[in-house]
């Protein structure tokens, strides 16, 4: 039989507000423990949660980004269950009115495939603390610095078939929210966590199979290896007569399987109801005009422009735009005056290449696009060649090192003094007499030779145009 | 001059006149609080060093321009958090806890010269209609000491009826202020839902917590709410409302104003001293030129099990924080996590608070949510709409405050039942988030207070205040 694999996300998106959800704690990752924290957002008795106006601004945001129907009129509601990690036992979030429902966002995978997830609903809620288990001590301690975080979870339809349209999405969702600037979306720091919700079913059925839901998913890549691998399990089961339990599964990264955690069979009951100490959302026609006009162009508004407006390839534009940090970089280059497509080439080749080898972020580098366009600058006034300029750049990039000084330093600046050539061509020729009545008799091949004989004895940095023009013209007056 | 007779405002103006000095006056506060304390037990925590210390700054700083209850001291009920000074809640669980901060109501007293002598006694987490449930004793009405105060601000109306300070700041979540002014025969006000800032307020049920003056008179309220009312950012339920100059309304001339009998407020259940005297105070405002008629107010019947409903939900979820694990008190010999959560919250919660957090827990969990907790959602907008069409006839209501007069002690708790329904005249007003003020206007045979409850539209604390003003010019001797 053919089975198809359903999957629907949930994914926790961390908003870079400077300041947590209800109070005015940083939100800054890291520091010590119980340092990013006050007796709101430790849920002291007596005290209230007072809605951070930039969080909703932001959820607002990436809900309409995300297609979804803004609720006017919404509110926060309590969940609640007893946990260290959540001093006040109850989480502040949106279960009856979510701030969007009903969004679509459009994804392109593969050879161009295309299709739209549908968003079940936007909701926000704040982030619980952290428990520190200590073997040695056998004790646990609590960490409330991260109490408070905003957050917003973003729920899909189970409109996903394989793990190549979950990690499209998930591409896409990154880059709509950092095109937005409400979340950095890093998966390492847990600024985006995604829980995968999957069930398999005959092809051609269409009512849904029990589900399992994943955690622990870290990087986009464990996504689609626990994808591949739930699918398997859940059909190998059901093959074998088994049945699917409705549970929550952990995937293990190191052994490459996921693991039963708890059963969604005895759920817990978390007694959701209206939070009465923040009053109503309600949102004016006026205010959503406002965040309306202050969106940013998105990533797909900006592949067309820079198509129409550079001249990229449709690919090359898909490359420049699907991280902001690479966009905004290659903007400010062509504000620098760079030429675009010179400018595009350089980023696709070179910078993609040296990130990669780094294993680093566009975001985070500290190469500039001041430092690109100098170096494409002296390319164009022939002061450097094209692989001394990109071995330059290799020596630069980690610490965007000063370019002119590191040229200077290193001697590598383009030999174009014609007198020292013209001495260079006369050498070889006499040295390589065999070769010149090579090309005599027709041999082309000969003069790339001398070329080269040239360049060596000009250690690479002769400027290859004059070289060919001088020696062409030594050859003929010979 | 016994400076023990005067209200707070004429401490004040006394004090400012240099007829009595703050540390006077307090020490007078302290030696009542020392004689009459053992007796009533109104308070739970006496910051006795703190408040003569206090008062030496403030006398040291008084200006002639000082705000009218500048000096005067006063007492907190145990759920309001203040700096540096126990805050109980009158619970085990809550035992050891001094919280970081003050609530906001108490930081603006404090902006006004309030002196805090301590922190008065109530029913374990305001939940109580008798100030019987606490974890450090009972209190006692220091008008008949076999009696109870009334709850949950017991406390808080004891004192100033045994003039061991000269206002109280209570809380009012279904009449935890009225109903033991009533019994304890002080002026006690639960103003608009949202007037006064919340925050620092241990809640019991949010949407209805409300925290309000216990006082000598109608003026001394007037004077406490414009020091302490108005929207504070740390509260997003607080109001900006008409406060800050209620006092300077409260002009005695009630021409014009159409005050509401609800007929269903008058009937079954109704001791005849308490409707007596009820009628007797509605003839008096009737002297001072308002219009009063009777009205029906139809939604009597559900308001009770209304409020319960909504209060203990909200409670069952307000007090799962309390959990051993942060701060208070903490249960030994645990063998887990759940274990620990087990033993702390059964050996440190109260009976009375336990049956709330139960019967919560049970309106909220899935299969019940949509036939109590919802439904008594939809019942509390109907409620709060029929007081609505109430206050588009009639400027004001009167009604009891409380059935009878105060009970015996030990006698309410062992019918938990009977106890809820005495609270059928003040938890509508919380529900419908209305300004309430509970007017002693009277005794029984025993001598025991009587209380009239005036209630007004939301926003109107200053109408209510007038009117009650304006019986007390009219009946005073």
């Amino acid at each position: 039989m053919t089975w198809e694999t359903v999957i629907g996300l949930e994914t926790h998106v961390e908003l870079s507000t400077a300041t947590k959800i209800f109070c005015s704690c940083t939100t800054e990752f890291g520091g010590a423990p119980n340092t990013h924290c006050c007796p709101v957002c430790t849920g002291m008795p007596g005290t209230l949660p007072t809605l951070n106006e930039k969080v909703l601004e932001y959820a607002v945001k990436a809900s309409l980004a995300l297609g979804c129907t803004v609720t006017r009129r919404g509110r926060f509601d309590r969940k609640n269950y007893f946990y260290p990690d959540l001093p006040k036992a109850y989480q502040i979030s949106q279960l009856y009115l979510p701030i969007g429902r009903d969004g679509q966002v459009p994804i392109t995978w593969g050879d161009g495939e295309r299709k739209t997830i549908g968003i079940h609903e936007l909701h926000m809620e704040e982030d619980a603390g952290k428990l520190v288990h200590d073997p040695w001590q056998d004790l646990t301690q609590c960490d409330y610095n991260r109490c408070g975080v905003p957050l917003i979870e973003i729920v899909t339809e189970p409109d996903f078939r394989s793990g190549e349209e979950v990690i499209a999405y998930l591409e896409k969702l990154r880059s709509t929210l950092q095109y937005l600037g409400v979340s950095d979306c890093k998966m390492q720091e847990g600024s985006l966590r995604c829980d995968v919700n999957l069930s398999v079913r005959p092809a051609g059925t269409s009512e849904l199979g029990t589900r399992t839901e994943m955690k622990n998913l870290n990087s986009f890549k464990a996504i689609g290896r626990a994808i591949d691998y739930e699918a398997r399990r859940q059909i190998e089961r059901i093959e074998e007569g088994k049945r699917v339990v409705q549970e929550t599964r952990r995937w293990d990264e190191n052994k490459d399987a996921t693991y039963s955690m708890r059963s969604k069979e005895n759920a817990q009951d978390y007694r959701y109801f209206p939070e009465p100490d923040i009053p109503p959302i309600e949102l004016s026609d006026g205010y959503l005009d406002h965040l309306r006009a202050e969106m940013p162009e998105l990533a797909e508004a900006k592949q067309a422009r820079y198509q129409a407006q550079y001249g990229l390839s449709g690919y090359d534009a898909r490359m420049m735009t699907g991280e902001k940090a690479l966009a905004d970089f290659f903007e400010d280059c062509v504000a620098l005056g760079a030429e675009p497509k010179n400018a595009c080439n350089w980023i696709m080749t070179q910078i993609l290449r040296k990130l990669k080898e780094l294993g680093a972020e566009p975001g985070r580098m500290a190469f500039t696009p001041q430092s690109l366009c100098r170096l494409l600058a002296l390319v164009k006034e022939g002061s450097l060649n094209r692989n001394t300029a990109v071995a330059v750049f290799d020596a630069v990039f980690e610490t965007n090192g000063d370019i002119n000084e590191y040229v200077k330093a290193n001697g590598l600046s383009q030999v174009r003094d014609t007198g020292l050539i013209e001495s260079v061509v006369s050498q070889v020729i006499g040295d390589n007499p065999q070769s010149v009545s090579d090309l005599k008799a027709g041999k082309e091949k000969a003069f790339g030779f001398l070329v080269g004989q040239c360049m060596k004895v000009l250690k690479g940095q002769g400027d290859p145009k004059l070289v060919n023009q001088l020696l062409r013209e030594k050859l003929e007056k010979l | 001059m016994d400076i023990l007779d005067l209200t707070a405002l004429e401490l004040g103006q006394a004090i400012k006149a240099g007829q009595v000095t703050i540390p006077e006056a307090t020490r007078t506060a302290l030696e009542v609080i020392a004689r009459e304390n053992p007796k009533n037990n109104a308070f739970i925590t006496l910051c006795a060093d703190r408040a003569m210390d206090r008062a030496k700054a403030l006398q040291d700083g008084l200006r002639p321009d000082a705000p009218p209850l500048y000096g005067v001291p006063m007492a907190a009920k145990d759920n309001l958090c203040t700096q540096g000074v126990k805050t109980t809640c009158a619970s085990k669980i809550l035992g050891d806890f001094t919280p970081p901060y003050s609530a906001t109501a108490l930081e603006r007293l404090d902006s006004a010269g309030a002196v805090l002598l301590g922190k008065v006694n109530m029913d374990e987490f305001a939940m109580g209609s008798t100030s019987e449930t606490s974890f450090y004793g009972p209190v006692k009405n220091p008008r008949d000491l076999t009696r109870v105060p009334g709850g949950s601000s017991g406390g808080a109306a004891a004192a100033v009826a045994a003039r061991m300070g000269w206002y109280a700041l209570g809380s009012d979540t279904g009449g935890s202020i009225r109903q033991p002014g009533s019994y304890c025969g002080v002026t006690g006000m639960k103003p608009t839902y949202g007037a006064v800032s919340r925050y620092g307020l241990i809640a019991y049920a949010s949407s209805l917590d409300q925290i309000g003056p216990l006082c000598r008179d109608a003026r001394d309220c007037a004077a406490v709410l414009d020091a302490m009312a108005g929207r504070d950012r740390r509260d997003s339920t607080s109001v900006d409302g008409p406060y800050g100059n209620v006092l300077a309304q409260l002009d005695g001339d009630l021409r014009g104003v159409r005050i509401g009998l609800p007929r269903e407020c008058f009937g079954q259940g109704l001791d005849s001293q308490v409707e007596a005297a009820v009628r007797e105070m509605a003839r008096a405002l009737a002297g001072r030129g308002a219009a009063v008629e009777e009205f029906s107010l139809p939604v009597m019947d559900y308001v009770v099990p209304t409020y319960y409903i909504l209060a203990s939900a909200e409670a069952s979820s307000n007090l799962s924080r309390f959990d051993g694990v942060k701060y208070g008190w903490r249960a030994e010999g645990y063998e887990d996590l759940t274990d620990l959560y087990e033993k702390t919250r059964t050996q440190g919660f109260g009976k009375e608070v336990k049956r709330r957090i139960l019967l919560g827990t049970f309106v909220l969990s899935s299969g019940y949510f949509d036939a109590y907790y919802k439904k008594a959602l939809q019942v509390k907008s109907v409620i709060a709409g029929a007081y609505r069409d109430a206050f588009s006839k009639y400027d004001l209501l009167l009604t009891p405050v409380a059935p009878t007069t105060a009970p015996k002690l030990g006698q309410s708790l062992h019918d938990p039942l009977k106890m809820y329904l005495s609270d059928i005249y003040t938890v509508p007003v919380n529900l419908a988030g209305l300004p309430g003020v509970s007017v002693p206007c009277g005794a029984d045979r025993d001598g025991l207070p009587i209380g009239g409850q005036l209630i007004g539209p939301a926003m109107g604390d200053a109408l209510v205040l007038k009117a009650a003003d304006a019986y007390q010019q009219e009946v005073r001797p």
